[in-house]
């Protein structure tokens, strides 16, 4: 049987989704349900001084209106911060409690201050235009650079700030740098930026009375954690008496893995009232409230000899955590960011340092790629600055620096198990005829145009475990996976899997790899999620971990099946367990012709006997039927890595920037299957080149958002993007079975440095922030016109 | 979105009829709709026109390109007569929006609306157009008044519109990159006698800019604008372009447009 692992398997999900059969939360309709709309803050800063539903209460339709007030009656528990971070003089970060209805202040625009239920959506809006809420509007904070000098927005957090963290080491660093012949420095800003799911957040809440249960539709990313912190900080029910099924979800990027507000409230609700909620959220509403990410501002400096070695690192970022600290908002700028801050070199000394900042904006959390994004902004950026400054080509500045061998014992905290980033590199150049370069940019220059070629080699962290790694950092519960392969009689399995699938093809590549396993054909295997009522109890999918983490769980749990099935074999073949060899979905017993089908071995272990005879195919100590539990816990992250290259065309008149060329070629380990794979890549460069060149998440000073709709905030679009030129060089992780590494963030994590490094060199080593607007290039344009019309 | 009267009107007569101070007339509603879902604007009476045979439909003569209010973006910028006529108008359409705006989206729907950024009003100014409506006929250059205003009266109700056909003429957008409309868009058209250049998207309405209109129509080439620097003084400024960067890009819109000519 050939091995599906690395085959192009069409989708198995694609059938439903392309024929409009996918089943979403919105498509979810109980019987007898409400409607639920929020009453939200319309500013970013206030005191509710009076609250009155009573208007509200006798419009028609209205079932119940819900208030701050009761939900602290009710003593429901707010959201939380799920990383514990420690600043550098040793005090515990700093976090204000967020109930899930504002009861006394609002801290940013789209805070929910009430709930109001009704038997329409239309009733519930009409009345919820009647609630009256008088505030006392107070003066918001909204910059991140200056938020540490705004007025105090959570009463006893000093300077808004929730933590000032460090990492490595200051005291080697100052060494370092009083050794340097030159010091590359860099002011840059990471740009906030809006997730846009393209499924809007949504629930359903159920209740049912006679088992006391509340059943909870959302739109999670992981259902099993959502339980657990609904239940155990929210009080919503205990986990036995909670149900939370994330059914097809469509995108999340990291912003549907915290438990939302709206999920706690009609959770709640549903009880109070014994019926049936159901909250969709228009797409303003997720501009508002779903979590942002980024907003960064970094000072960082390298430290380097003439001839271009490394030899230090500071980083000194102010972070921005939005009006609260929620789930992964306090790892993303801190483990998430620090130890990839130095990149893919060997650097002998570096710390990060972040200041974490509250403002009056919408909670910032993690976005696709969480941290390591804004890690290789900050070194690509100085890299490609030094470059220019040491006038060494930035392809071989990066190779001097680059670890020459593996394992590589990165400067502040992984060590990174396998890669071969000169290979990587060369490839890259091959692939973008890095040489021909010059040439385009004299073509370029004929037609009155400005190109710029930029580079970025990167590394990142993924799979966020192993658990005793995450939980000795701060984090709240540990990172493993689980997986539950289940064979039914009739010898097809069922393959229960604590990853969630929200666009990730779960379905197909987690088949892909059973099927290898088990040798059972892949249309007779079932992959099941997203449900805390099936399988076993699971971590959910960020991070790129689902395959890296939750495959190898399959893998093991597998394993543990054909183990089952040689001791079954042998035992019905009279043979020794260890000459049974496993292949292809065959045991058989070596030197012989004697074999059973994995499906005659299930069928055994269901209908363990024989009539006439008082026989067993079971051997002693193993029960009837066939079904193996995994939790996995890996023993390292994994580390892909790439080399990806940019080429951009300026028109200097109008200040637009055409990419050109795009390049990216990935170390993705072992690859499962290279369709998904290449669209997992496509999806992340666009969000990538979207921070770049696009994306921007604007606030207003009284904390306003600007850019709240698609008229004005820019989603790109596919014709704003080249035909990427795709590539892999590969090499396996040495830490799990597979060799798989995780490719779900690596476009997003190295495309904004790649683009803004061309557009830099395009612009003649301007600096431009981003996102990199007609208008911002135009200016640098006339800049750039009349230095040289100086120089000359 | 608050409840409505719906009304399909037969002809222009009844439809003016049922019009009040607290209805709007409804072509494409690419406009009405979404502000109605967004709570900016409440009617009473929603009277629908495109079932109006007489509003839609493309009649080309010697002269002109008369287009009927309720015909779609879609059928102009597919139209051969167009294209043959004046295919700076059907390459007009062509950028508007996406296709399904394209596909409801209406000609008279975008010049009535008069969106500061719209493309159509530039089309009205450069080529001259006359707006037929129920009650008269209306010169381009008095029509559109101000942002989202014209000179149309309650229960007046635009039939057609009629463009001059120019010997040469070419839009250009720089559009938004978010919305796609139109941050500067600059028609040039070289009639007979003189040129016209109609702004869209730089001030608070359409406009015809007079210094780049004589400056062309005394040397029709891209070179008697080239470095022209305009007042920026009336222009928009919001955070997608400055005044001044859209008054330079009026200029590199127009140099644009006179070249593909």
């Amino acid at each position: 049987m050939a091995s599906l692992v690395g085959s192009r398997v069409e989708r198995k999900e694609d059938k439903r989704f392309l024929t409009g059969k996918g089943r979403y939360t919105a498509d979810i309709n109980l019987a007898n349900q409400t409607y639920a709309i929020f009453v939200r803050s319309p500013h970013a800063r206030a005191y509710i001084k009076k609250l009155n539903i009573d208007k509200a209460l006798k419009s028609s339709g209205v079932v119940s209106i819900l208030t701050g007030k009761e939900i602290a009656d009710d003593k429901i528990g707010g959201l939380i911060a799920g990383w514990a971070i420690r600043s550098e003089d040793g005090t515990e970060m700093k976090c204000p409690g967020n109930p899930p209805l504002a009861k006394d202040n609002v801290n940013f625009v789209g805070d929910p201050v009430a709930v109001v239920i009704a038997e329409s959506l239309a009733e519930a809006k009409e009345a919820a235009e009647k609630v009256e809420v008088d505030y006392k509007v107070l003066k918001a904070v909204t910059s991140t650079a200056d938020a540490m000098n705004g007025d105090t927005i959570h009463e006893g957090i000093d300077k808004n700030l929730c933590f000032d963290w460090l990492l490595g080491d200051r005291q080697k660093v100052k060494e370092a740098f009083d050794k340097a012949d030159k010091v590359i420095s860099i002011d840059i800003i990471n740009n906030r930026l809006i997730p846009n799911a393209m499924e809007p957040r949504a629930c359903v809440a159920d209740y049912n009375a006679a088992s006391e249960e509340i059943t909870l539709y959302t739109t999670s990313q992981n259902p099993h954690l959502s339980r657990l912190i609904m239940s155990a900080f929210g009080n919503v029910a205990p986990e036995h008496k909670l149900r939370v099924v994330a059914p097809d979800v469509g995108g999340g990027f990291g912003s549907k893995i915290n438990v939302y507000n709206e999920d706690i409230v009609c959770s709640w609700a549903a009880k109070k009232i014994n019926r049936a909620i159901k909250w969709v959220a228009e797409r303003s509403e997720s501009f508002l409230t779903d979590i942002h990410g980024r907003d960064h501002v970094t000072h960082a400096e390298l430290a380097v000899t003439k001839d271009g070695k490394f030899l230090g690192f500071k980083n000194e970022t102010i972070a921005n955590l939005g009006a609260y600290a929620r789930v992964f908002g306090t790892v993303t700028p801190t483990y998430l960011f620090g130890p990839c801050a130095t990149g893919v070199y060997e650097i002998p000394a570096a710390y990060t340092n972040v200041k974490a900042v509250y403002t009056n904006t919408a909670p910032v959390d993690a976005y696709r790629g969480a941290g390591r994004p804004e890690a290789t902004y900050t070194i690509e950026r100085l890299v490609e600055k030094a470059s220019m400054e040491l006038g060494i080509d930035k392809t071989e500045l990066r190779i001097k620096n680059f670890p020459t061998a593996f394992p590589f014992k990165q400067t502040l905290v992984h060590t990174v198990d396998s890669g071969d980033y000169v290979a990587g590199m060369e490839k890259a150049k091959q692939m973008a005829d890095y040489k021909g370069f010059e040439a385009r940019r004299k073509e370029s220059e004929a037609k009155g145009k400005l190109r710029g070629i930029g580079v970025t080699s990167y590394f990142e962290a993924c799979g966020i475990a192993p658990s005793a790694a995450v939980m000795s950092l701060g984090c709240g519960v540990g990172l493993w996976e689980s997986a539950e392969v289940r064979f039914n009689p009739t010898g097809q399995v069922t393959v229960y899997t604590g990853s969630h699938s929200h666009g990730q093809s779960h379905q197909t590549t987690f088949a892909q790899i059973a099927a290898d396993e088990l040798g059972v054909p892949i249309e007779n295997i079932d992959i099941v999620h997203g449900d805390t009522d099936k399988g076993t109890f699971g971590m959910g999918t960020y991070g790129s971990r689902s395959l890296a983490v939750g495959g190898i769980a399959i893998v093991n749990a597998c394993k543990k099946i054909v183990e089952k099935g040689k001791r079954v074999t042998a035992k019905m073949l009279e043979a020794n367990p260890e000459d049974v060899e496993f292949k292809d979905g065959e045991f058989i017993v070596s030197k012989s012709n004697k074999k059973k089908t994995i499906g005659e071995v299930a069928f055994a272990c269901y209908l363990p006997g024989v009539r006439d005879e008082m026989k067993s195919p079971l051997p002693e100590g193993d029960e009837p039927g066939l079904k193996e539990t995994s939790f996995y816990d890996p023993s390292n992250f994994s580390f892909p890595a790439g080399t990806h290259i940019a080429e951009v065309e300026i028109d200097p008149e109008t200040g637009h920037v055409k990419l050109e060329k795009y390049t990216a070629c990935d170390d993705f380990g072992r690859i499962i299957n290279p369709m998904v794979v290449e669209g997992q890549v496509h999806g992340g460069l666009a969000q990538g080149i979207g921070q770049a060149l696009y994306e921007n998440a604007e606030y207003d000073e009284t904390g306003q958002l600007m850019t709240g709709s698609y008229m004005d905030y820019t989603m790109p679009r596919a014709d704003n993007f080249p035909e990427f030129n795709i590539g892999y060089t590969c090499t396996h992780a040495t830490t799990n079975p597979l060799g798989v590494k995780g490719c779900g963030e690596a476009g997003a994590i190295a495309a904004p440095p790649t683009v803004m490094n061309a557009v830099i060199d395009a612009l003649g080593g301007q600096e431009v922030t981003m996102p990199a607007t007609a208008e911002k290039v135009w200016k640098a344009c006339k800049n750039l016109k009349k230095s040289n019309a100086k120089a000359a | 979105m608050k409840d409505f009267n719906y009304h399909s009107a037969k002809d222009s007569k009844e439809a003016s009829k049922l019009a009040s101070s607290s209805s709007a007339f409804l072509a494409g509603g690419m406009t009405t709709i979404p502000s109605m879902k967004l709570g900016l604007a409440t009617y009473k009476d929603l009277i629908d026109i495109k079932n109006i045979k007489k509003l839609s439909g493309i009649k080309v003569s010697g002269k002109s390109v008369t287009i009927g209010a309720a015909t779609k973006h879609v059928e102009v910028s597919n139209s051969k007569d167009v294209k043959k006529a004046i295919p700076s108008l059907s390459s007009l359409a062509e950028g508007i929006g996406d296709p399904q705006v394209r596909n409801r989206g209406t000609i008279g729907g975008s010049i009535a609306n008069n969106d500061p950024s719209a493309d159509y009003p530039s089309a009205c100014i450069a080529l001259n157009a006359t707006i037929h409506t129920n009650e008269r006929k209306i010169e381009a250059a008095k029509f559109f008044k101000g942002m989202f205003e014209t000179a149309l009266k309650k229960g007046e109700l635009i039939e057609a519109i009629e463009f001059q056909i120019p010997e040469k003429s070419s839009y250009q957008k720089h559009p938004n990159p978010a919305s796609r409309y139109a941050i500067v868009g600059v028609y040039v058209a070289k009639h007979k006698g003189d040129v016209n250049v109609a702004v869209t998207g730089a001030k608070s309405c359409v406009y015809n800019d007079k210094e780049m209109s004589k400056a062309l129509t005394g040397n029709f080439s891209s070179s008697s604008i080239d470095g022209m620097d305009l007042d920026s003084s009336e222009m928009n400024s919001d955070m997608h372009a400055s005044a001044d960067f859209r008054a330079s890009l009026v200029v590199t819109q127009a140099k644009k447009a006179v070249d593909a000519c």
